[in-house]
């Protein structure tokens, strides 16, 4: 046992003594109504694991769906009662119910809580050196908010009118008039009750994020020196910050609109020989309030797994990160521009197409930030000395999909390329690739990188060897065809292509994807089994088993509430002083002040010794 | 570690403030976001044909000049309880809170003129808006009731005073950011009109 574990045990040794009985954790406080931000983060990634799941397996049944139209579905039905037509057919109202629960599953609940919730919880106060969160009491309001939200959420799915049908996007008159499909009945209301929670949780995790990024670094902690991973949550917060309140008032006009008669969204509309009486409103408002949220979301996803991904790279290729002011820089003009490109979901919208020019330049000139973070992977790999840990495929793996997502972005970001493919699986190819595959697989790599950290014990590395590789080949065997079927002209969110003769000659690839998508949905059940074995049974870590600089290898083991049973260790360096020539070692924490390491200083770092020694002292004596 | 050794032991900050106070700026961040969401979708909206006109409601201007005396006597209560003059305090917190409810009155008043003038929630978004901006703002105004009651009964405990006044600090930003608030809605409303 190492010394830090036992002086941890020492440490509770103490607490036996200590008089205050109503701070003693017992199983409730512990683990449920917790105010430790470890234990809410993994709170969050369960959570964030069962959504995955369920939105998974809906995918799974819409895949069958369109891969096999003609298939008797009639086994599902002991699943899916009456949603099996007689026929043993799939019901089509339920088709479009299960991509929008898919959708909205997907981005919200597993890449937004399960990805940001997780890792901004649990690397922040570790990472920057700080006991906990600037609120812990908001902060496990920010979890059960988001708990009310999911039961919510997952209640519609048991519905008899069905979830939410009208696209995870909800556009306005379908997701406003419950008469125009059943899911635009009390499975969308129900729908914008979960959003409403869950907009609240996020604000308040993002406030606590900015907070203690703020304000709780340990000395020595300077903006300079922060991870990148902590840059790119600081910045994930902010975009939330901004961008979800808009969504909020989006969604409240809605709520008008749906239930009190109001016309923000809605206008002149016969249903059935039948007007409205809703005069005067416009759908394209909504869809610009919903994107100037939504495409901000696209970076609320993806920039918590950049981050991630540039710890394990630098991390496991032994290497300083390439371009490590660059990395903030470009993190920073993708925050600016997140906010200035929504227009580019809305070219075919109706819109002036001059405008449409300006934010198809606009968001064009997002590729040369996202340009400059791949040019730095790949410089911070090369001539790495590569240790491909499971966290290190997934997080290569990730640069890999940003790759060759990004750049079917750089077609759909023209105003009129997006004529023929905007709405087609094109874009539904472009985007889980580079949103939704990439982001999970950042995901994935901090959950197989920090779980030695979250559990005191390590994930089956073999294991995780065939996860990745199951996971990848299957991931580019699902959404590579796809832009095929795109370009050919396949709109998205049909139920079946059965009845169109020019779509025909595609089917076979349709059929392709769909086994494709299969299996890699049940290759996650080999990351379930290590995920929970290894939590109880996995060989037990070391202290820094990556033997990374981060703050959070300087705790015990499995750190208490506090994380460090003694004082918070000082930081002298930043955090990426890897294969540092003249070192003894291939990495120096940063809490090792430059007085220790004489023979691997560079000069100006001889300079910062004098500064260091008032710091030292202090240190020593706090 | 418990609790309270753990709010004990937080290491000397690097930019120090206090972090409620800042979450409390974030948190107005937010709220100003929301309502920067629903006068920019007025702005669009307006730009469209069949956009109704009409006069806003003389009780916009009562309520304005109600919520900015309410600001001052708000002022008035921080900078009494710095001052350690704790009856000078209740006063002003109390003043305050009673200002904040005739505002709302006055701002329900502004609702029946509207109806007067055949201006209804449901109907020509222009007037829905209207009414969508003033109740939100109501909704926040409560909140910042509610608080302002929190304060009042800790002012009445001496529990606010020159040593203790993160509380009432932030009770009064809060309170200034909704007057602040109402202003640009009126103007805003003003001006588009």
């Amino acid at each position: 046992m190492s010394e830090q574990a036992q002086a941890n045990i020492a440490q509770d040794g103490h607490d036996h003594d200590a008089h205050d009985h109503e701070h003693h954790d017992n199983f409730i406080t512990k683990y449920i109504f917790s105010t430790d931000h470890k234990t809410i983060a993994k709170q969050y990634l369960i959570s964030g694991i069962i959504w995955a799941l369920i939105g998974g397996a809906l995918s799974t049944i819409f895949r069958l769906q369109l891969g096999f139209p003609e298939a008797s579905l009639e086994w599902l039905r002991p699943l899916l009662g009456g949603w099996i037509t007689n026929t043993g057919t799939l019901d089509p109202e339920f088709y479009l119910a299960l991509v929008t629960m898919h959708g909205t599953i997907m981005v919200f609940f597993v890449l937004t809580a399960g990805l940001s919730g997780t890792f901004s919880n649990f690397l922040i106060p570790l990472q920057i050196g700080a006991r906990d969160m600037a609120s812990g009491f908001m902060n496990m309001l920010s979890y059960w908010f988001f708990f009310i939200a999911s039961v919510i959420m997952f209640v519609s799915l048991f519905l008899e009118t069905g979830p939410a049908g009208g696209g995870w996007v909800i556009y306005p008159p379908l997701s406003a008039l419950p008469q125009a499909i059943s899911g635009s009945g009390m499975g969308m209301t129900l729908w914008l009750i979960a959003m409403v929670f869950f907009i609240a949780s996020t604000l308040m995790g993002g406030i606590n994020y900015i907070a203690t990024v703020i304000n709780m670094r340990t000395k020595g902690m300077t903006f300079s020196r922060l991870p990148l991973t902590i840059w790119a949550f600081f910045l994930t917060a902010i975009i939330g910050l901004l961008s979800f309140p808009v969504l909020f008032a989006a969604a409240l006009l809605l709520v008008f609109d749906r239930s009190f008669g109001t016309s923000f969204y809605l206008s002149e509309i016969y249903i059935g020989g039948e007007a409205l009486p809703n005069v005067g409103g416009s759908p394209v408002l909504y869809q610009h309030l919903f994107w100037f949220l939504g495409h901000p979301e696209v970076y609320i996803v993806l920039l918590p797994a950049l981050g991630i991904t540039s710890e394990i790279i630098a991390t496991n290729s032994r290497k300083p990160i390439f371009g490590y002011k660059a990395m903030i820089i470009s993190m920073l003009g993708i925050t600016i521009l997140s906010f200035i490109v929504w227009a580019h979901h809305m070219f075919v919208s109706g819109m002036n197409p001059f405008l449409g020019s300006i934010f198809m330049l606009l968001t064009l000139i997002i590729a040369i930030p996202s340009a400059v973070k791949v040019f730095n992977y790949l410089t911070t790999l090369w001539k790495g000395n590569i240790k491909f840990t499971p966290a290190m495929l997934f997080s290569i793996g990730l640069v890999s999909f940003f790759i060759s997502g990004g750049l079917t972005g750089i077609f759909l970001g023209n105003s009129a390329i997006d004529i023929q493919l905007h709405d087609t699986y094109f874009v539904v190819a472009h985007f889980h690739l580079v949103m939704g595959s990439a982001s999970f697989f950042g995901l994935l790599a901090g959950v197989y990188h920090w779980f030695p950290k979250m559990f005191g014990r390590m994930m089956d590395a073999k294991l995780g060897y065939i996860h990745f590789w199951l996971t990848f080949v299957g991931v580019y065997l699902i959404f590579f065809p796809m832009h095929y079927i795109g370009i050919a002209g396949f709109p998205r969110r049909y139920y079946s292509f059965t009845n169109f003769d020019a779509f025909s000659a595609f089917g076979d690839l349709n059929v392709f994807v769909s086994i494709a998508a299969i299996v890699t949905f049940f290759a996650q059940f080999i990351f379930l089994f290590n995920f929970f074995y290894s939590m109880f049974r996995g060989r037990k870590a070391t202290a820094n088993p990556w033997k990374s600089n981060t703050l959070e290898w300087t705790t015990p083991l499995v750190p208490g509430h506090g994380n460090w049973p003694g004082k918070i260790p000082y930081v002298y360096r930043w955090p990426y002083d890897y294969s540092k020539p003249g070192a003894e070692d291939d990495f120096i924490p940063q809490n090792v002040p430059h007085t220790e390491t004489g023979s691997s200083n560079l000069p100006h770092e001889n300079e910062l010794i004098e500064e260091e020694k008032a710091l030292k002292a202090e240190e020593s004596q706090a | 570690m418990n609790a309270e050794e753990i709010k004990m032991d937080r290491p000397k900050q690097i930019l120090s403030m206090h972090p409620q106070k800042f979450a409390l700026w974030l948190f107005i961040v937010s709220v100003m976001m929301m309502f920067a969401a629903l006068t920019s979708a007025y702005i669009v909206k307006q730009a469209d044909n069949n956009w109704l006109l009409f006069d806003m409601p003389d009780a916009f201007v009562y309520t304005s000049i109600v919520i900015v005396l309410s600001s001052v006597t708000m002022h008035w209560a921080y900078l009494s309880a710095k001052k350690d003059n704790i009856p000078q305090a209740k006063a002003a917190v109390l003043s305050t809170f009673v200002l904040g409810i005739i505002f709302l009155i006055g701002q329900y008043q502004s609702w029946s003129e509207l109806v007067e003038m055949d201006v209804y929630f449901v109907g020509n978004p222009a007037g829905s808006f209207i009414y969508v901006l003033t109740g939100l703002h109501g909704l926040h105004l409560i909140s910042a009731l509610i608080f302002l009651f929190i304060v009042f009964i800790a002012v009445f405990r001496y529990k606010v005073h020159s040593k203790r006044l993160n509380r009432i600090e932030m009770c009064t930003t809060y309170w200034h950011f909704l007057g602040g608030l109402w202003l640009y809605l009126y103007f805003f409303l003003l001006l588009n009109s």
